[in-house]
This record gives structure tokens, sequence and C-alpha cells, in this order.
């Protein structure tokens, strides 16, 4: 079908629909599911979390996670490029989703860096028994007070070093393109994540105290469903955990090949990311079953999450069990490569927009767009002050970056655009799980009633008193001034032309997309009218 | 572990990984197609 005429070059694609699926799980499975989940599902009621988790995977999450894949799908683009097939006016939430993209690249990769080290520590106990905490805020990290210092320029080798090799790494991976770098690299490390991450969890199961960590875990407290906040903890927690809405999903689907089942694989990826969860909340759990005895405390006064739970309780724990070295490297092992496949798919996101855009190489956009973000990790996140400018971008991007810009997809194409009947007929064209009203009716109003709810709830939060008691200029800057800088960034990349090499301009393999299946023309593309001929023996 | 902390353990499981499995057993039920292939006939 394409012609003689064709010069721009064919888009990437994954090399299979598994290859896809199992991608897709990586850019899902991620540092949230290992040191998030396990303690947003304590605190939300143990066992009784179960019902609102459920609640949330299917009535939001999979639904989104099915919007996100029809976007990608039918207007086979990167984000910007794809919402603005569908509406000229909508481009510009394209670019909202990749410059939150480029401000979660730049921390992930130090948290990727710290657990590569933490890794090495594990298997030599670096830190020293007891000395778990101060050994990571003070020897490691070297920590300064940002109200002290300012945003400080003081260079920690130990950790820029590392940072440097994560992004030596990912740029490889990137730059080796979707098939042979993005695909390859997930068909390798998730199996081995999954294997790693079920020897740790028989491993833990094994430690004195482990069966008390999961009575704590998966003893039902009733009464916590009652109280909204757990609802909303968990469709916060679902929304996060399935990298929905900002960009990942309908760049890695707009790479899936033009009969693929969307919505057979949207559930394999859901459900696989949840069933991760479930393991990692086993595994984190006896741990903390096991420290809790060690300290002759209860698994109350241990139980953490995030950065704590990774860098402070964790090497706890690896320097008092036996064989602790062996849960470290697993651990640490687990966290790097789960952090590596989801910072290799957000920047996709990211160098996919960018070669939509210029119509450049794969190498050349690889390059150009990942040494800059390089550049800036390392300036902000090899310093002293690094932990305060993470804590902060972290918290303020998924806030009003992420879910944000969730809100205002679901707003902008179901009740301005109306797109949700275009996006379900695309879905169930092709796949074997269908989508009817009810999922129209969780796009439509369910998710922007609980998205705006729990914007509505952190703005209050945020606003009522100072995030983590940061300086008012700190939070001016990383904070506030840094999710507005998002959105007017975002209109202004809208404004700037696409070129004619674009694949907004010149795109003949989506003209033949479009014809074939009986969609409209896309007015922008060059070769509307390429005359549609029957044999399909043409397209070889 | 209590019978209570093991029945709700059970039951996430059941749920959680048997969505897992059912989602796979549907995809292996419905192969991939190539985009050059004829689409499969429907006998009427």
């Amino acid at each position: 079908m394409a012609t003689a005429t064709t010069q721009s070059p064919k888009r990437e694609a994954f090399g299979s629909r598994n290859v896809f699926i199992l991608s897709a799980i990586g850019s899902a499975v991620g540092l949230g599911n290992i040191w998030r989940f396990p303690y947003v599902a304590y605190e939300g009621g143990g066992g009784a979390f179960l019902i609102p988790y459920l609640c949330a995977l299917l009535t939001a999450g999979i639904p989104l996670l099915f919007f996100d894949y029809a976007i990608g799908h039918r207007f086979r683009g990167s984000a910007p490029l794809a919402f603005r097939r569908m509406h000229r006016a909508a481009e510009p939430l394209g670019w909202w989703q990749v410059l939150i993209c480029v401000v979660i690249a730049v921390y992930y990769a130090v948290i990727v860096a710290w657990a590569a080290m933490y890794t090495w520590f594990s298997a030599q106990l670096t830190w020293g028994a007891g000395n778990e905490e101060s050994f990571f805020f003070v020897d490691f990290l070297k920590s300064a007070d940002v109200a002290e210092v300012g945003v400080s320029t003081d260079f920690v080798p130990g950790v820029g070093i590392p940072l440097i090799g994560v992004w030596v790494v990912v740029i490889g991976i990137m730059a080796l393109g979707v098939k042979r770098g993005i695909g390859k690299a997930n068909m390798i490390l998730m199996p081995l994540l999954t294997l790693m991450f079920a020897v740790l969890v028989v491993q833990a199961l094994f430690l004195p105290g482990a069966m008390d960590g999961l009575n704590a875990f998966f003893t039902p407290n009733w009464e916590a469903l009652a109280d909204p906040g757990v609802w909303a903890s968990a469709y916060g927690h679902i929304f996060f955990s399935l990298s929905v809405a900002f960009g990942i999903m309908v760049t890695y689907s707009s790479y899936l090949k033009r009969k693929t089942d969307l919505t057979g694989s949207g559930l394999v990826v859901a459900f696989a990311n949840s069933g991760f969860e479930i393991l990692a909340g086993i595994g984190v759990f006896a741990a903390l079953g096991f420290m809790a005895q060690a300290q002759g405390t209860d698994v109350a006064g241990v139980a953490t999450s995030g950065i704590g739970l990774a860098f402070v309780a964790f090497p706890t724990i690896v320097s008092q069990a036996a064989g602790g070295s062996i849960i470290g490297v697993l651990f640490f092992g687990a966290l790097v490569f789960a952090g590596i496949t989801s910072l290799i798919s957000i920047l996709e996101v990211i160098v996919a927009a960018l070669q939509d855009k210029l119509g450049w190489s794969r190498i050349r956009t690889t390059l150009t767009v990942s040494i800059p973000l390089a550049v800036i990790s390392m300036a902000l996140f090899s310093t002293t002050t690094a932990l305060s400018v993470l804590d902060t971008a972290d918290a303020f991007v998924n806030a009003f970056g992420i879910m944000a810009v969730a809100l205002v997809a679901v707003v902008v194409v179901a009740w301005v655009l109306h797109k949700l009947p275009v996006l379900q007929e695309h879905l169930n064209r092709r796949s074997s799980f269908t989508v009817g009203m009810i999922w129209k009716i969780a796009i439509g109003a369910l998710a922007p009633i609980v998205l705006g709810y729990l914007l509505v709830t952190e703005l209050i939060s945020k606003i009522s008193e100072p995030y983590s008691g940061y300086p008012a200029w700190f939070l001016a800057v990383f904070g506030w001034g840094m999710v507005i800088a998002l959105v007017i960034l975002a209109f202004l990349l809208s404004l700037l032309p696409w070129s004619g090499r674009s694949h907004a301009k010149d795109d003949p393999e989506y003209d033949d997309f479009l014809v074939d299946e009986h969609y409209d023309p896309d007015p922008e593309t060059g070769a509307v009218q390429i005359q549609k001929t029957d044999e399909k023996g043409a397209v070889a | 572990m209590t019978t209570t902390a093991i029945v709700f353990m059970v039951i996430a499981m059941v749920t959680v990984w048997g969505g897992l499995v059912a989602g796979i057993v549907n995809l292996a039920r419905h192969p991939e197609q190539a985009d050059d292939e004829p689409p499969v006939p429907v006998e009427l």
C-alpha cells in the first residue's frame, strides 16, 4: 500500500503482543508496588482493604488503562501527537504529560542509583549493624538542610557516580529502540525480577516472626472501610500503581500492531501488576514481622513505607537476619530492575514525543533528550540537598501533575470532545473483552469525581501548611512553581509548529491505517487521498 | 497465623492471581493475528 513516495521510516513496533504486555507490566510494576502498596494496604484496614482496592482496580484502574490504550492505538502516536490527532486543541494535554515525565525521570533515576549502591552495601553490610539510619542520611546522602544551605551544589560522589551509571544504562537501552532496546530489556529483566522477588518472599517467610507480620497485614479491620479516606487512598494507589494518565500507556500502545487485542492485554497487565503488589505485601510484612520480633516491639511500631522502608528498615532487617545479605541483594536488586523498567517507559514518553514532532531518527532524538535530562538529574540529585528536592518534586508532580492531567484529560475527552464512543468502538473492534456503558460511566463520571476529590484534598493539605515544613521559597520553586511551569510550557510547546518531516504532517502508515479501518482521513497528514487498492499483496 | 488472616490471605491471592490466570487464559484463546493475515472467517 505505502507507495514508493514513502520517505519517512516506519513507526517502531514491539516484536509481539507478549513483548508489549511484559513491557507494560515492567512499566506498571515499579518502586510503588514494592515500597508503597504494603503500607497503604496495612493502614487501610489490612485484609479489609482488599474490597476498596479491588473496587478501585475494576472501576478506575482498568477502565483508565483501556482509555490510554485506546487513545494511543487509535491515534497511533506519542502523547502530544495522539491528542493532536484527536483534536488540534487537545495537543497541550500530551505535552503536559511529557513534561510530567521529564520531572519524574530526573528524580526516579537517582532512586535507582541508591538502590544499586545498596545492593552492593547489602553484600558487605557496609552500614554497620545499628547504624542503618544515620548511614543512609549522613554517611551516604550527606544530607543537608535546605533551610540552612539553600539548594546545594556540593557533589556527593557516592551518589553521583552510580547515577551516571544508571543514565548510561538507560540511554543505551533507549538508543537501541523499541524492539531491540525496550522490548528486549523487559524480556530479560521482568522474568528475572519475578524470580528474585519470589525467592525473596520465600526466604522472608522463614524468618522468625514472619507470621506476626502476615497477621498484621491480612487481619481485616472493618472499621477502616467506613473512612472515606481509605477509599480515596485505594483509588489514589491504583491510579499511581498502573502508570495510567501520564502518557506511558498511550505511547506503548502506539507501538502495537493494528489488530492487537487491547483489552485482553490490558487485563493481563492490570492483574499482573496487582499480583506483584500482593506478593510484595507478603514479602515486606513477613520481613517487618521479623524486625518487630527482633526489636521486641509490635508490627505497628516498625511498619513504614517509601524511602524509610527501603533504606532504613530493610537494611536493619538485613543486618539482623540470618542470611540477611542475600535478602538485601535480592530486595535492592529487585528495586533496581523494577526501577529501570519503569524509568525507560517514562523516558520513552519524552523520546517518542520529540521523535514525532521533529521527525528525527531514534538515536539522535534519544541522545538529544537523555543527555540534558541526565545533566539536570546530576545537578539536582547528586548533591547534599537531593532528598528534599526529590521529596518535594515527587509530592507535587504526583498531586498536581499526574492527578491533575488525568482529571483534565478525562473531562476533555469525555465531555468536551465527546470521543468516548470513538474510543469504545476502536477497543471493541479488535478486543476479546468488549467494553460498554459501564466503561463510559467509569471514565466519564466516576473517574472525574474520584480524581476531583483526590485533587481537592491534596490542594487543601498542601495549602494549609508548608509541605514537610520546607521553607516557602523552596516550595515555591520546586513545588508550586514547577507544577505551574509544566502547564505553561505545555501550551508553549503546542504553539511550536510541527515540521513537514514530523509524523503529524507525513505519516503514510497512519493514512493507510485510517483507510483500512474505514476511519475518516486525517486532515493534516499529507497523503490523505492514497487510493486504496484491494490487493493486499501490494503492501509488501 | 490466625485463621482470619489466613482466610483473607487466601481470598486476596485467589481474586488477584485468579484474575491474572483468567486474563492469561482469555488471551491464549485469542491468539495474535498478523497485520497482513485475513481475518478468521465467521461461520454463518
